[in-house]
């Protein structure tokens, strides 16, 4: 099935000549001239940009670094914030902060925790790691991954920065309306607009670990031998899709009630504050799972290296990663018990909630059964591992306590939850990821850590932590309530904060330590061995000292672990004996292969060094910048700013016509460099995308549905609704507009370009015209979206649609003026598979978004 | 200004902590040793939920010690290798098996505790209301007359061995109303009425606070829950029922007069006086009550005159605006009054 979808639609582009590789064709010796110059065209062509033009390198070893480095002073930054808040709370009555500045912090700390360090590290590793893992020679698309680490970067300085000018948002990292709709200066907005910013770059990241992980593995790795760490990435990468938008959603009305004063979440104009609960935990418990399960994928590679041995239950563990993505999106209203809900919903989303510690009980026992099946060699990042161990199952099962619904309707919302979710968040990301530091490091800059300041690291962390930590549970149980910037003087509660605050201060003498040893200079240290820790993934395969391009030679893998079993691997790899030994054009590129038994399809040229990319994201950054401070007009020039940076992006870098079609890979197979439709990594790109904008476009659904069942006058009996002739006319135009892209392209295909014109100047007047008949439907109508939550949803709808439908005009637009500079041909035609794709799902918002603004509403 | 209400609040702050630092510390030490109000329950739900925890945290423990003394051994005592098939064993048996029995036993014990929890009441019924950051309290005719409601505010007086049903509404933004040595939370939402009933089992003085996060003062939003017998409950009522005692000297007589003058009447309302607005607490009997500014203060001279002088110093983004221009004789005298209004 998966073979026929990826084949080529332009059948001269097939594959060519012996595949797999036999062993003889392996053995064969290669001249060492051969070799040298084929390491000198790669080096020639991976090359890093010097001085300045460093800023423009895409590559994922130095974007994947960026990132790291830049979480990691935002966790840094992150954790300044809670020792100073820690100082407050060190006595009762204490006015070291003020309370705005306290609640300021604890929200900074929070959001910067989870936006600018959690998520993204878990980008930042999987951008450093996967290429890495999958012997591959970068990311499908690094200028992607370079636009996306600006995005992150702008955003992150200006939503962390805020707190250095008193302005941050004060609300708490969760912003529930009505407390943060109605709060008074820039701080939601900043938050709101700041962060989706971020969210969007993380979007990205995710889009592109997906297809890296599908398209992007090496030759004979099939699915099920991919290291576990790419199954992680696959399923988080999937949660990623679908739980940021449901947030991205709830920000876009959040944003229009706070910028419009459109009535979403205000009880006195038929809103309802707790959409924004539902639709921010529908985000924010799948959150802690794309937070969880990456660091246990770090444990995932570690242990079996530990032990000597492959991992125990592979099976199992994939299954358990697959279903703690599912379930997760199955438990948010647990975050929500003490809001009143019927007793049936909480006692269901109760034993949902419980059920996860199954998955993640199973991915903990084949750990240990893995341990001992094995033989341990005991080092510093397991000694990390253990300390995980220790803390996450203690947060574990305080969390199985917590799903018990009367349970939580005491300790909900008190330090006791404090300490219960730093177990899980500190056992379950920061000790992995420590741990994964530690175990990559090597591997990265081909040096070691220390292992004795490695092993005061460790101690220092763990024990402050339990100095820190443990004493919240009981200071929960004596009744002190989250977020609080002071508490009663009590004998025994002024003691318990004490504690904690003194623990906080050991800890950071830990990560200081740490900083330290990670930062430092090592000029002087000796080479790390090849394969320091005798692991059997392809990452330690990779030169010592390190070069630019990755994987020497991609290798053909027929094991879990082809370091352990494929003896002369390493070896051949490195005298280029695999696939891309060289680069005779000089152009970066890697093997696209098939999704499930990775048989090479194509020789992809991937994008190189550019500036473009940064000014895109800084434009991107204005648009999303300016309308914090409610000033629109620069906002809108930064906005097509960045179309113009992207438009001129694709059209110098994406899918240009090769001189030559087919590219000889080595080992007598020829690869076509070009591919179209669902044989091209763009094509999966572009429908991963759609996904996740489908599920926020789904949230609006769920939200307008939400309010028909939450309330009884919704729609208002004496409501006005949408011009029913226009919406439907506007339906069936837009429908057309995706018919006639849809025909371009078969048209196109058949070889008739200039009837493929006409159709491409046809479809975009035909979405101009739906876009002039939605808008009408809702203004000849006379709704007003600030009287009520009614009309402001109607608004909404047309909103989305109308910037949906304008996006697609433009790339309707892109593939004609394509076509006419020749540049999208009739065998050449990856434009148009995408922008086609693209239109399919706007078919489906079109439809949905009449029936639910226009049918809907007059069947009530 | 802060500065200046801190240094005056400094004086008793150390008087308590005077004595000696090495005391207080045996003193926090041994009270490390209680386990805080919802160990130590004084009513019906508390009580099931205290015991749920008992058990939750035993077994917790046990199973934490078992994983590690697990994990111990591997490491440590170098055990010969596993092989493959008990390996497989240990996955489905720790990961699957065990946990599906051990969390089928908890949910079939709390799933039924919720009902139990949220039966109604059986009489009195109390509306609380969250405010930006204090309580409206009002205690419901049992036979529906809103005339009759009795208002007042930061405080929860109820009636041992009695199931009193309890109204939750907010005023503007979330609340949440805990009184941890009673029962659970239960949020309060604009727009929305939440409920709950609290069945106290034994009497006496219990920190009620704001659990959901409300804006600047929310670490300041608490009030007292005070469990009375049944009769001296509806003697309490009867009283809170009837209008404020008029002035008895003359001080008092002054601080009525400042009270009016100042026009601390267009927010509170102290019945049986041209004071009638319902915007802030209600002063009715203000006197009696136990502490000041929504259980954060306590009800004495020193910290009413400080709070009349300037009430945001001492509770941040509090709406109440500074007296501070009162001259210190009126200022005692409307402390006079004010605590005479028992």
């Amino acid at each position: 099935m998966m073979r026929d979808a990826e084949k080529t639609p332009n059948s001269d582009r097939e594959p060519q000549g012996p595949y797999p590789p036999s062993e003889a064709m392996l053995a064969e010796q290669v001249e060492p001239r051969v070799t040298a110059e084929g390491a000198a065209q790669l080096r020639a062509a991976w090359k890093t940009p010097q001085g300045v033009k460093y800023l423009t390198a895409v590559n994922n070893s130095e974007v994947g670094l960026w990132y790291a480095l830049t979480c990691f002073f935002f966790m840094m930054a992150a954790g300044v914030l809670a020792l100073l808040m820690r100082v407050q709370l060190a006595f009762p009555g204490n006015d070291f902060l003020s309370a705005d500045r306290f609640n300021q912090f604890f929200t900074m700390h929070g959001s910067a925790m989870m936006f600018l360090f959690a998520v993204p590290m878990f980008e930042a590793m999987a951008i450093l790691l996967l290429p890495a893992f999958l012997g591959a020679r970068d990311m499908p698309f690094p200028r992607l991954s370079a636009f996306g680490y600006w995005c992150f970067l702008i955003g992150g300085v200006f939503v962390f920065g805020s707190v250095l000018f008193d302005a941050a948002p004060s609300s708490g990292w969760f912003m529930y309306p009505p407390l943060a709709t109605q709060s008074e200066g820039v701080g939601s907005d900043i938050w709101l607009l700041g962060l989706s910013f971020i969210e969007v770059a993380s979007i990205a990241a995710a889009v592109e670990l997906i297809v890296g992980v599908l398209k992007c593995r090496p030759p004979g790795m099939r699915i099920n031998l991919m290291p576990l760490y790419g199954w992680y990435v696959l399923v988080v990468g999937g949660m990623i899709l679908f739980a940021f938008p449901p947030l991205i959603a709830g920000d876009f009305l959040f944003e229009l009630e706070r910028s419009f004063n459109w009535p979403f979440f205000d009880p006195e104009r038929g809103g309802n504050p707790l959409l924004w609960q539902h639709l921010f935990w529908i985000f924010g418990h799948p959150e802690v799972y794309i937070i969880f399960l990456p660091s246990i994928a770090i444990a995932a590679m570690i242990v079996p290296t530990v032990a000597n041995r492959p991992i125990v239950g592979y099976s199992w563990i994939v299954l358990s990663a697959v279903g703690t993505g599912f379930l997760s999106f199955g438990l948010w209203v647990h975050h929500m018990f003490t809001t009143g809900l019927p007793s049936l919903s909480l006692g269901f989303f109760s034993a949902a909630s419980e059920s996860v510690v199954i998955p993640t009980g199973i991915q903990l026992f084949a750990f240990l059964a893995t341990l001992m099946v094995g033989r341990l060699t005991l080092s510093v990042p397991m000694l990390f591992i253990a300390g995980a161990l220790a803390i996450f199952v203690f947060g574990g099962l305080t969390g199985i306590m917590l799903a018990l619904v009367p349970f939580d309707w005491q300790v909900h919302d008190s330090y006791f939850i404090v300490a219960h979710l730093h177990y899980t968040l500190f056992g379950g990301m920061v000790f992995p990821v420590l741990a994964g530091v530690y175990y990559f490091y090597p591997f990265l800059r081909k040096k070691m850590l220390s292992e004795r300041i490695g092993k005061w690291v460790f101690w220092l962390i763990f024990i402050g932590f339990n100095v820190t930590f443990l004493p919240m549970h009981l200071s929960g149980l004596r009744g002190m309530p989250r977020r609080v910037f002071t508490y009663p003087d009590e004998p025994g509660l002024n003691l318990l904060n004490l504690i904690s605050t003194v623990g906080a201060f050991i800890i950071a003498i830990g990560f200081l330590l740490f900083a330290w040893d990670l930062l430092r200079p090592r000029r002087k240290h000796p080479l790390a061995p090849l394969n320091p820790w005798n692991a059997g993934t392809l990452e330690w395969s990779n030169d010592v000292p390190a070069e630019a391009w990755g994987s020497r030679s991609i290798p053909y893998v027929t094991s879990r672990y082809p370091l352990w079993d494929q003896t002369k691997l390493v070896e051949r790899m490195h005298a280029g004996r695999y696939y891309l030994p060289d680069a005779p054009e000089h152009k970066r590129e890697t093997l696209i292969t098939t999704v499930l038994d990775a048989r090479p399809i194509q020789c992809m040229r991937v994008t190189g060094p550019a500036w473009i990319t940064l000014a895109a994201a800084g434009f991107t950054g204005g648009a999303f910048i300016f309308p914090t401070f409610h000033v629109y007009w620069p906002a809108i020039v930064c906005a097509a700013f960045a179309i113009v940076c992207i438009l001129y992006w694709l059209w110098t870098s994406t899918a240009p016509i090769p001189p030559k079609e087919m590219r000889d890979v080595g080992l007598g197979l020829k690869l076509p460099i070009y591919a179209a439709g669902p044989a091209s990594a763009g094509w999966w790109g572009v429908w991963i995308t759609m996904l996740g904008d489908t599920t926020a476009f789904a949230s609006l659904v769920f939200g307008y549905f939400f309010y028909w069942t939450a309330s009884a006058d919704y729609p208002p009996a004496d409501a006005v609704h949408a011009n029913g002739p226009l919406i439907f006319t506007a339906s069936l135009v837009l429908l057309c507009s995706w018919a006639l892209t849809v025909a371009a392209r078969e048209v196109n295909r058949r070889g008739r370009v200039a009837m493929a014109r006409v159709l491409l100047i046809a479809a975009p007047l035909c979405a101009v015209g739906g876009i002039a008949a939605l808008i009408a439907s809702v203004l000849v109508a006379g709704l007003d979206p600030v009287s009520h939550v009614y009309p402001a949803t109607v608004w909404a709808f047309m909103v989305w649609a109308c910037v949906h439908m304008g996006a697609g005009i433009i790339m309707q637009l892109y593939c004609l003026a394509r076509s006419l500079a020749g540049r999208m041909t009739p065998t050449h035609d990856a434009d148009l598979w995408n922008v086609t794709l693209y239109w399919h799902f706007m078919a489906l918002t079109a439809a949905v978004t009449g029936l639910v603004i226009g049918l809907f509403p007059r069947m009530m | 200004m802060r500065a200046a209400v801190v240094a005056a609040l400094l004086p008793w702050l150390s008087a308590c902590s005077a004595p000696s630092y090495l005391g207080e510390f045996t003193e926090g030490v041994t009270a490390l040793f209680d386990l805080g109000d919802v160990m130590r329950p004084a009513g019906r739900e508390a009580e099931q939920i205290a015991q749920l925890a008992w058990v939750l945290f035993i077994g917790a423990a046990i199973l934490w010690l078992l994983v590690m003394a697990l994990f111990v051994y591997i490491t440590k005592q170098n055990p010969r290798p596993l092989s493959r098939r008990w390996a497989e064993a240990l996955i489905i048996g720790g990961g699957g098996i065990f946990p599906v029995i051990v969390l089928g036993i908890l949910l079939v014990w709390t799933l039924p505790l919720m009902p139990a929890q949220r039966m109604p009441g059986d009489g009195l019924t109390i509306r609380v209301t969250g405010k930006q950051w204090w309580w409206k309290v009002e205690y419901l005719d049992a036979n529906g007359d809103e005339a009759n409601t009795v208002v007042s505010a930061n405080e929860i007086r109820l009636p041992k061995g009695r199931r009193t049903e309890i109204v939750l509404a907010a005023d503007r933004v979330i609340h949440s109303f805990w009184i941890p040595a009673l029962a659970g939370k239960t949020d309060m939402i604009p727009g929305q009425t939440t409920r709950m009933a609290l069945e106290p089992t034994k009497t006496g003085t219990f920190r009620g606070v704001c659990a959901e996060f409300c804006g600047e003062s929310h670490a300041l939003m608490a009030f007292d829950a005070v469990v009375l017998e049944e009769p001296a409950f509806k003697a309490w009522l009867a009283a809170e029922r009837e209008p404020a005692d008029a002035p008895r000297t003359a001080a008092e007589r002054r601080g009525a007069e400042v009270f009016l003058t100042q026009g601390c009447g267009a927010c509170h309302a102290v019945r049986g006086t041209p004071a009638q607005a319902q915007i802030g607490p209600d002063l009715t009997h203000f006197g009696s009550r136990l502490t000041l500014g929504a259980g954060s203060f306590d009800n004495r001279s020193a910290e009413r005159q400080s709070w009349v002088a300037h009430a945001a110093a001492m509770k941040p983004g509090a709406r109440m605006p500074a007296y501070a221009s009162l001259s210190d004789e009126d200022l005692a005298a409307l402390d006079r009054y004010l605590e005479g209004l028992k």
